[in-house]
This record gives structure tokens, C-alpha cells and sequence, in this order.
């Protein structure tokens, strides 16, 4: 079992032909992924690691009925890849592109709200069901599949956290990068809501890092509705304070809130250990699984 | 990226917002003749790119042409935080009798842009939103459509903006967003907006923050930058010219990673086995060997630092990369001038062990490993 991604996905790649696209395209079908087209604008009738292309993700959805689009575009272009992701009525998008700017994901945030389609990232891995798919660029050969929902703010860190789990024996359902950026589609408390209600889910890792609100949200989410025993990780404790903060930002979020003390303290007082390092949040994991 | 005071108001003043007479100065000479033709009482302020300049001696009221010179003796060339003073605004003293505060940000939290104002304006707003957040009126505004004028009125009556004043502010607070729409920026920001005993709204001074990663379609503004990172410091300066997301701390192990959750956590660690990071650097996604070799050069040249660690887990990343850039970084050298701790994970990490030089530096296997390893190479240096 897992959650939102498995065997049956048909995946569109956006951005195909492109030196990222194409290389991990040809990785994630290795992995053994059910990547059926790709879509780039002018290169249609062409194929890229051995799939169609389309000039658009319409044509792809239509001729090769994919329900899920991975999205390596460049940034310029990357908010108007996710519309047209958007606009096909997808079940899934994720776009893996660093950089877009903050705006052009504040319209796509609008319109993400009127649509169906779940969109995972921008600026994240993407998310693997160990065995099954991967979608985005994870490094395949580091998971393990088990019964350990993982969602993570940063992409490397889940890497980090996952080989500590898997060379402990302990495997994963799904591991969802979530994307580090200001404006994101799916969230912490998002994905704790998916693996809550996945029944092959016995334990959680939720990894975050200073800046925002998102995990004194997701300790309150916990708190109320997750029964499922969640271990975190919250990365930044010694940045320096201030030094990449906004100055207008800190208003809206007021202080007191996306420190490391703040994040870790709304966890621990929804029952989350967090660990001070990879290794001790596995030992929590462990306990859990007994 | 931050654009200097003097920046921010030339922008702003293009768009319509009002602001006070002003020239850029650089030399002491420049600063009288400048306060001279403005008129006095003038300010003279120090354009570096940090917050509480006034109480760190950066701005000084100046009643005539002695006093001028003497502050700008002492402003001009000063350690300002660690920043040095290389230019002042000389600036039209105004006499105000209201100050107000006037910013556009975006509220991440709900994933749109937000327009708040205050009358409590002129003091540290940040402190205002944490003990009386009631008194910052916001209005979120939906970023397909933009401000709508009743919602920049909205704000201001809901402040208690003074009716004389209610239209003029509206204004201004329309022109911020503008700005922080078609700008991409991240703030747009006024603190203190002055009243005047006439009635009349000045922005006595100006922020304006850019997304970087907007900033190529903002050629005006990426020009800006170019001028703007002239001054600060010079390790931080190397790393924009390098584009790493790199910040000098005040310890001696040096680290660099890839992605910034990773490389918080190996500072993290570091603290935890007893080390202090010298730095954060995050070589960012996919870095080539160039980059790699760009990083350790970096680092090397923080005098603080007594040993490095690498801190690679490659998913976009690649091991292989990584160590041709090591290698490349080190082999220049007779004699390695501190010792480096590799630790390679993740895509085509087998590759890297291959061809990393083994010679030069220290290879660990986890990451616990190889921060402890680094600490203690540290504490050698030390002891």
C-alpha cells in the first residue's frame, strides 16, 4: 500500500527533452516507473527516453491517458507548466523546478484551489513508493519498502533520515518531499492526513526546518486528529536568527514562531519527539515499530 | 536581495510616492555641498543594508555646514555591524507631525500577498506586531487580481488613519503594491511614512526587497544589485559573485552541502559534537565540479576555519561531480591548507569513492562520522 503513488500511475513528463527531463525520466522508468509521454511545446511528434512527446499535456492525457505530470521546466516557464498541469484535471502534478518565482506561485496557489489536481512542490524531490514509482529525481536505491510514511520540508535531509531508516531494516510506504519554498500545493499537515488514513502506515516521520508556521500548524494538526505515532526532525537550530528573514514577513507571522525552540516545542507538546540527530529519530521509529 | 534606502526611494519616487529632497554622497566634501544645496537641517544617513542604523550612530541630524562635516567624518568609512560605510544619503530634514507605517509582503501562510498598515509607524514594527498585533490593519489581497482600490481604503480606515490623510495614504499604499506586483518584490515597505503639520504623506525612508528568483525579468533592478553588492562583507560578496546561498557565522569548521535542509542539519550536528560551524554553504541542487572546487575555495579562504566537511547526499546531485571538483579544488595546492572531511551519499556516490583522490582528504561514511571527525580536526588545530 501507499499513498498517491503506485504501479498504476501513467506519468507525463513536462520538460522532457531537456537535459534534467530526460535524464530522469530514463531513471524513474528504471525504477520502474509507468512513464507513458512527455510534453514540450514545438516537439511534439518527436520521443524523448523512449516515449512519445506531445506539444501539450492535453494531447498527452488524451492519447495516452496520463493521470499524473512530473514538471522539469525551467523556472521562467515552470508557473505556466504548472497551469497547464493544472487545466488537464490531473489527479497529481509535481513539479520539481527550483526557482520559480514567489509570485508566479501565489496565481498558481489561486488556481490550485479551484481545481482537483493535488500539486506536490515546487523546489522538492518528488515522492517514492519504495518498489513501486518514484516521481521526481530521489535517489532510487536508498529506500526500502516498509510500513514508514515520511514527509520533509527539504530534500536532502529526507535522503539523509531515509538512509538511517533503511540501514536499520526499517522501510518506508511513501516519502513525500514537500519542497522547502514560501508558497507550496501540498502541505505537512496534507500529507500526515494521507498516511493517518493509510492502513499500511504504522509510523511517521515528519521532517521540517526553520522559517514559517507549517510545522507548529502540522503539531497542532497532530495533536487533534493524527493517532498514528509520529517521530520529527526540525533542521536550523544553530542558523543564525534573522539573517535570511524578510523584514515585512516577520510581521505577518508575528515572533515567537518558525524558530527551531518554537517548531520543536509545538511538536513535543503534541507528543512528537524530535530527535537532535538523523540517528535518534530513527531510535524513535524504532521504539514505535517495537 | 535588498536594495540600498537610497535605491528604494528613487524607485518609489518614480512610481509617485513622495520623498524627501536627497543626494548620495561618498566623500566628506560631497556630503556638505549636497546638505548645502538641499538646505538645512538635513540627515545624514548611512546607506548599508542592515536595520537599526540610528541607534548604531549611521544617521545624524545636522543644523549646518560644521555639523555636516563632522558627521559625515564619522559615518563615512565606519564599521557598521560588520558592514563598512562606504555612502551616505544626505536627506531634507522633514517636520512631521504623524508617523505611519505602509508595507506590501507576501503572507506565505496563506500563500498571498498581504497590505498592512499601522499608525504606529516610526518605531520597530516588528515589536508592534508581537505586543499589539490589532494595531497593524492587513488585507490580503488576491494575486490574480491584484488591489482593488476599496481594499488599499479598507486597510486605512481600519488602521484609524486621520481622514485628512486617508486618501494620500491609499495612495501610496497603491503604488507599493503596484510596485511589489510588477517588481516582484517581497516587501515593499515604508517606515516611518511622515504626516506633515500640512497634511501632506513623505516616505522618510524606503525597503524594498527583490526575488532573486524573479530577477531575470527585472534586468533594472538586477543592474541595481550589481551596484548594490559593493559594500559588506568580503567573504559574503565572493559568494554572490559564486551565487551560493552562503552565510559567515563565528566558529572555525567549515561546511558545505548540498540543499539547505541538509546542510542546517550537518551545522546542527556540528554544535551537537561540540564543534562551531564557520559557515553555512549550500552548493544548491545538481552542482557541477567548478562549483564544487568554487565552494572549497571559499571556505579556504575564511581565515577562521581549521576544517572542512563535505556533506554531499546526491539526488539531482552527483557523486561523481563532487569528487572531480574536490579533486580539482585540492590538487592545485603543494600542501593541503586544512584538512578536508568528504562524505559522499546518494546518486552515482560509488563513481565519486573512484575517483575521489583519497591522498587529500578524509573519506567518512556517514555523517555522523564525518562531522565528528571534522570537529576533531578542529580541536587539533586548537590545542
Amino acid at each position: 500500500m501507499s499513498v498517491l503513488v503506485d504501479d498504476d500511475t501513467r506519468v507525463v513528463v513536462q520538460g522532457i527533452t531537456g537535459g534534467e527531463g530526460k535524464f530522469h525520466a530514463e531513471q524513474m522508468m528504471e525504477y520502474g516507473t509507468n512513464v507513458v509521454a512527455g510534453a514540450v511545446p514545438g516537439k511534439g511528434g518527436q520521443e524523448a527516453a523512449g516515449v512519445p512527446v506531445y506539444d501539450t499535456v492535453h494531447e498527452a492525457v488524451e492519447e495516452e491517458n496520463a493521470d499524473t505530470s512530473v514538471i522539469f521546466v525551467p523556472p521562467a516557464f515552470a508557473g505556466d507548466a504548472v497551469f497547464e498541469a493544472l487545466d488537464t484535471d490531473l489527479d497529481l502534478a509535481v513539479a520539481i523546478t527550483e526557482g520559480i518565482p514567489t509570485q508566479d506561485m501565489a496565481r498558481v496557489n489561486k488556481r490550485l484551489s479551484e481545481t482537483d489536481t493535488r500539486l506536490i512542490g515546487p523546489n522538492c524531490p518528488g515522492l517514492i513508493t519504495p518498489g513501486e514509482a518514484k516521481l521526481g529525481i530521489l535517489p532510487g536505491n536508498i529506500f526500502s519498502d516498509g510500513n514508514v510514511g515520511l514527509v520533509s520540508r527539504s530534500g536532502t535531509l529526507t535522503y539523509q533520515v531515509v538512509d538511517n531508516l533503511t540501514n536499520r531494516g526499517i522501510g518506508q510506504t511513501t516519502a513525500i518531499g514537500i519542497g522547502g519554498d514560501p508558497i507550496i500545493g501540498t502541505d505537512f499537515v496534507d500529507a500526515l492526513e494521507l498516511f493517518e488514513n493509510d492502513d499500511e502506515t504504522d509510523a511517521i516521520v515528519m521532517c521540517g526546518e526553520i522559517g514559517g508556521e507549517d510545522e507548529e500548524e502540522a503539531a497542532a494538526f497532530i495533536d487533534e486528529h493524527v493517532d498514528t505515532p509520529v517521530a520529527g526532525f526540525i533542521a536550523g537550530r544553530t542558523a543564525p536568527p534573522g539573517k535570511r528573514m524578510g523584514h515585512a514577513g516577520a510581521i505577518v507571522s508575528g515572533s515567537g514562531t518558525g524558530t527551531a525552540e518554537s517548531k520543536i516545542s509545538a511538536l513535543n507538546d503534541a507528543g512528537v519527539p524530535v530527535g537532535d540527530t538523523p540517528e535518534e529519530v530513527a531510535d524513535h521509529i524504532e521504539e514505535f515499530l517495537g | 536581495m535588498k536594495l540600498h534606502e537610497y535605491q528604494a526611494k528613487e524607485v518609489f519616487a518614480d512610481a509617485g510616492v513622495p520623498t524627501p529632497a536627497s543626494q548620495l554622497a561618498s566623500d566628506v566634501d560631497g556630503v556638505v555641498a549636497a546638505a548645502d544645496e538641499i538646505g538645512y537641517p538635513v540627515a545624514v544617513k548611512a546607506q548599508v543594508q542592515v536595520g537599526g542604523r540610528g541607534k548604531a550612530g549611521g544617521i545624524k541630524l545636522v543644523d549646518d555646514a560644521e555639523e555636516a562635516r563632522e558627521a559625515a567624518e564619522d559615518i563615512l568609512g565606519m564599521d557598521l555591524k560588520g558592514y563598512h560605510v562606504g555612502q551616505v544619503l544626505v536627506e531634507e530634514a522633514v517636520d512631521f507631525v504623524d508617523e505611519l507605517y505602509v508595507g506590501i509582503t507576501m503572507d506565505r501562510g496563506e500563500g498571498k500577498p498581504v497590505a498592512m498598515v499601522s499608525t504606529k509607524g516610526g518605531v520597530n514594527i516588528e515589536e508592534v506586531a508581537e505586543e499589539d498585533p490589532d494595531a497593524i490593519a492587513q488585507e490580503h489581497i488576491d494575486p490574480s487580481f491584484g488591489m482593488h482600490p476599496y481594499q488599499a481604503r479598507k486597510a486605512v480606515y481600519d488602521a484609524g488613519v486621520d481622514q485628512s490623510v486617508a486618501r494620500d495614504v491609499s495612495s501610496v499604499l497603491t503604488t507599493l503594491y503596484e510596485l511589489w506586483a510588477n517588481r516582484d518584490a517581497s516587501d515593499t515597505e515604508i517606515n516611518p511614512l511622515m504626516v506633515t503639520s500640512d497634511n501632506e504623506v513623505i516616505a522618510a525612508d524606503a525597503v524594498m526587497n527583490i526575488d532573486e528568483d524573479a530577477l531575470f525579468r527585472q534586468p533594472e533592478l538586477a543592474e541595481m544589485e550589481a551596484e548594490a553588492a559593493s559594500t559588506g562583507d568580503d567573504l559574503e560578496q565572493k559568494a554572490d559573485e559564486y551565487n551560493f546561498d552562503y552565510v559567515r557565522l563565528e566558529g572555525n569548521v567549515g561546511i558545505i552541502g548540498n540543499g539547505a535542509g541538509l546542510v542546517m542539519t550537518t551545522l546542527d550536528l556540528v554544535d551537537h559534537y561540540g564543534g562551531e560551524p564557520a559557515n553555512f554553504l549550500d552548493v544548491g541542487g545538481g552542482a557541477k565540479a567548478d562549483r564544487i572546487a568554487n565552494a572549497l575555495d571559499m571556505v579556504f579562504s575564511d581565515e577562521n576555519v581549521d576544517s572542512v566537511v563535505f556533506n554531499i547526499f546526491g539526488g539531482i546531485t552527483r557523486g561523481d561531480e563532487v569528487a572531480k571538483g574536490i579533486n580539482e579544488a585540492l590538487e592545485q595546492f603543494d600542501e593541503i591548507p586544512k584538512p578536508v572531511v568528504v562524505r559522499l551519499a546518494g546518486t552515482n556516490w560509488e563513481e565519486g569513492m573512484e575517483i575521489l583522490n583519497e591522498d587529500l582528504v578524509t573519506v567518512e561514511q556517514t555523517l555522523e562520522d564525518a562531522v565528528q571527525r571534522s570537529v576533531a580536526y578542529a580541536d587539533e588545530v586548537n590545542e
